[in-house]
């Protein structure tokens, strides 16, 4: 044993740090190329997230000085009406887009990548609606969805004899709407990054699926999608993320109404911060904020979990 | 990791001492000479370049007479959500305005300055009607802002609609049936809304609220400091079974039923609404702002029903900024004394203001109710008659009617959140045909109960 011990100290003593080691290894000159970093990350980033968690404790204008309360705050937004229709309703909305925007981008993805002349012409097509900033596309789809007879969509509607539809003035069709405009905005990104990863895939496979007389379904079912495997699902827990936290289409759209089907836990939490002008509750924002972010945190590490075996199998 | 972490420490201490060092740079007070730089809030963006070219006018004026002192214009517009975060964020200007809902309330929470002594150094400081100085003071009668325009609610209707539908823009609704019988013919006629209501941003209840009123209902009872809020009063079921019968059965609301204060300013300045409710302070952003043709724009009393009816007034407080210094503190009650009191108290200083707005075209003579009292304003008006530009005929019915009619303030407890969930209950009337009001107005009662019970 001792024979053994005696390397193994003699290495820790090589491998101590001093101040004074520290400083002649170029401690100094490493510390002073992360402090722009450590002061940007700090500043902008873990810093209000240490503030959030306080402030969720908090009962505060932000003018006087807070007053800690405990768990209330937690207590108001658990006990709030709004809160388990702000669940639902954003439950909705991930949903929708789970059958209306996850497929999409993959069928387009897909395809495109099939096409042969004016590839790039039509990746650019597809990917036209991210360039355009978010609040145009919402203001240009409100033209769209005006329900007046002469609104863009139901002009379209009655070319096939439909009549006019309320669109986004209806508790029943305003998220569909607000999920349609948010697919067209969005898939544009996930089609890009699909077609990334299309180009990965082997061209030996399909030929040897083609040898076996495989079709076109076939060979997009046994060879492509196995081969997204790993990107579907990065791309599919990056969805449930992204809409959890939707938010700018229910503010800019609709408010939240009509009679709040729309209002979403991020617009709730707008309201709570916002919506009064006499200073709102910061304190049941950041902590709705934080339980959302917690729920969030748990469900992708239990995401990751389960789908491992998955995605490297 | 340990030198991770030591990087992180030493990282963290950067930038706390940093932070120390920034938090070191306290204000210094000035002295009575010395230059004080204010800024203020001007117009709501979007206002025509003749509006800013106005008030940069009157901006140079007071410079001329206060070397001392720069004004910097800050565009502005009240909407509750932006202002909170502007009030959280520290970044209103100097100068900044409010309606009168809010004085009491950021009266209470330390969140506007005081500015008493300033105040009552004003020569017309001990001249204010009660019921609007009220809103500006605390239970010491302090001064917390000065009372610069009161208003009272109003019916606007769009005179070409009225005309299109064949009806007579001189002789506009005077009972909600007329308001209803109206607004079908010009549903009909017109294919525009005839008659819509704020939904939105708790504009919806606020709206809502002076419906009540006009019907002799209230929202919120007061006794003993115990406040009982009554939503599910029969003045509020009126109105919402009017609202639901405008849309539902005569199909007169149009098609959009979302809209703030903003945006059904927008759709009326278009010729989209023939008739909705607002305060009567609204036409000049319907010109400067939402570009409506003047002698299309017709102005009345909200009508008024049964016992009790009464009509909701408010109006806006000139605020100054809590973390002003002293020197900015005296320089801006300067200003709100130049801008906004002066031309209801000076002869000179009110002829000066009519002429610069009337040189740029901006409206002057609209309407407006007495912050003093009736006389001072009929006086402050006599003197720019002269200067008169908006077709004050076709707001005959309301300067006639508004005085005879019951001012009634606003609920005075969580009213924001009172409000809010009236939003909500007027959607839903105006979305889902069989909106069960009884049930809307229980839920929303004993919702609201609950925000005033918490405190």
């Amino acid at each position: 044993m001792a024979v053994l011990e005696t390397p193994r100290a003699s290495h820790r003593v090589r491998v101590r740090r001093t101040p004074l080691t520290w400083l002649r290894g170029g401690g100094l000159s490493n510390l002073l190329f992360a402090v722009p970093l450590l002061f940007v990350f700090g500043a902008f980033s873990w810093w209000p997230i240490v503030q959030a968690i306080v402030m969720s404790f908090q009962k505060t204008n932000l003018v006087t000085p807070a007053l800690f309360v405990g768990l209330d705050n937690f207590a108001r937004v658990l006990g709030d009406p709004l809160f388990l229709t702000a669940v639902r309703n954003t439950g909705y909305f991930a949903l929708l887009a789970l059958f209306l925007g996850y497929p999409v981008p993959l069928v387009v993805a897909v395809l495109l990548s099939e096409v042969r002349r004016w590839k790039g012409l039509f990746s650019a097509l597809a990917y036209l609606p991210v360039v355009v900033p978010p609040v145009v596309a919402v203001l240009l789809w409100k033209f769209f969805y005006d329900a007046s007879p002469t609104g863009v969509f139901n002009v379209v509607l009655g070319w096939f004899g439909i009549g006019p539809q309320p669109w986004i003035q209806s508790a029943a069709s305003a998220m569909p709407s607000l999920v349609l405009e948010a697919t067209w905005a969005a898939a544009g990104g996930t089609i890009i990054i699909y077609l990334a990863a299309l180009t990965s895939v082997a061209p030996e496979l399909y030929d040897a699926a083609e040898v076996d007389g495989a079709s076109v379904w076939q060979k997009i079912w046994h060879v492509t999608l196995p081969q997204l495997r790993g990107v579907l699902l990065i791309t599919l827990i990056l969805q449930i993320i992204g809409t959890s936290q939707v938010f700018l289409e229910p503010f800019l759209f609709t408010g939240g109404g009509p009679a709040n089907s729309t209002i979403t836990i991020l617009q709730l939490i707008y309201n709570y911060a916002f919506q009064n002008s006499l200073g709102g509750n910061y304190g049941a924002a950041t902590a709705l904020s934080i339980m959302l972010a917690v729920f969030l945190a748990v469900l992708s590490f239990v995401y990751f979990r389960v789908t491992k075996a998955w995605s490297t199998n | 990791m340990k030198s991770a972490f030591r990087v992180a420490t030493a990282g963290i201490a950067v930038v706390a001492t940093m932070a120390a060092l920034a938090g070191c740079t306290a204000p210094k007070p000035a002295a009575d000479n010395q230059k004080v730089s204010i800024s203020v809030v001007s117009l709501i963006p979007g206002s025509k370049q003749e509006a800013f070219d106005a008030f940069d006018a009157q901006v140079k004026q007071f410079e001329k007479a206060n070397p001392n002192i720069t004004v910097t214009p800050q565009e502005y517009e009240w909407t509750g959500p932006t202002f909170a975060a502007q009030l959280a964020g520290g970044t209103l200007a100097d100068v900044y305005t409010i309606p009168f809902t809010d004085g009491k309330t950021l009266i209470e929470n330390g969140q506007l300055a005081d500015i008493t002594s300033l105040v009552k150094a004003l020569p017309y400081a001990d001249k204010f009607n009660p019921k609007v100085v009220n809103a500006v003071q605390d239970s010491k009668k302090n001064f917390y802002g000065i009372p610069i325009a009161a208003y009272g609610s109003a019916l606007h209707y769009n005179r070409a609609l009225f005309t299109a539908a064949g009806l007579d823009p001189d002789k506009p609704p005077t009972t909600w049936d007329e308001v209803r019988a109206d607004a079908k013919q010009i549903a009909e006629k017109t294919g525009q809304a005839g008659y819509m209501q704020m939904t939105q941003k708790n504009t919806g209840g606020w709206q809502l609220t002076t419906a009540t009123y006009a019907r002799g209902g209230r929202v919120e009872t007061t006794t003993n400091g115990k406040t009982k809020v009554t939503l599910d009063n029969a003045g509020t079921k009126d109105a919402l079974q009017f609202l639901h019968d405008v849309r539902w059965v005569d199909n007169a609301a149009g098609s959009n039923f979302l809209f703030d204060w903003g945006s059904i300013n927008q759709a009326f300045g278009a010729g989209q609404i023939g008739m909705y409710t607002s305060g009567s302070d609204i036409y000049t952003n319907l010109v400067q702002s939402q570009n409506l043709d003047p002698k299309d724009y017709g102005m009345t009393v909200i009508p008024m029903k049964g016992k009790n009816a009464g009509t909701l007034g408010g109006g806006t407080i000139a605020t100054v900024n809590i973390k002003a210094t002293a020197a900015q503190k005296a320089a801006a009650v300067k200003w709100i004394d130049f801008y906004y009191m002066k031309k209801l108290t000076n002869k000179s200083a009110a002829v000066l203001d009519a002429k610069t707005l009337d040189a740029s075209a901006q409206p002057v003579g609209v309407p407006v109710l007495p912050v003093f009292d009736k006389k001072t304003l009929d006086t402050s008006r006599a003197w720019i008659k002269p200067y008169f530009n908006v077709p004050i005929d076709q707001m005959a019915g309301f300067s006639n009617g508004i005085l005879s009619q019951v001012p009634v303030g606003e609920p005075s407890a969580h009213t924001q959140e009172l409000y809010g969930a009236l939003d909500t209950v007027v959607q839903a009337v105006l979305t889902d045909k069989n909106a069960d009001i009884d049930a809307l107005l229980k839920s929303a009662t004993a919702n609201v109960q609950a925000i005033v019970d918490a405190g």
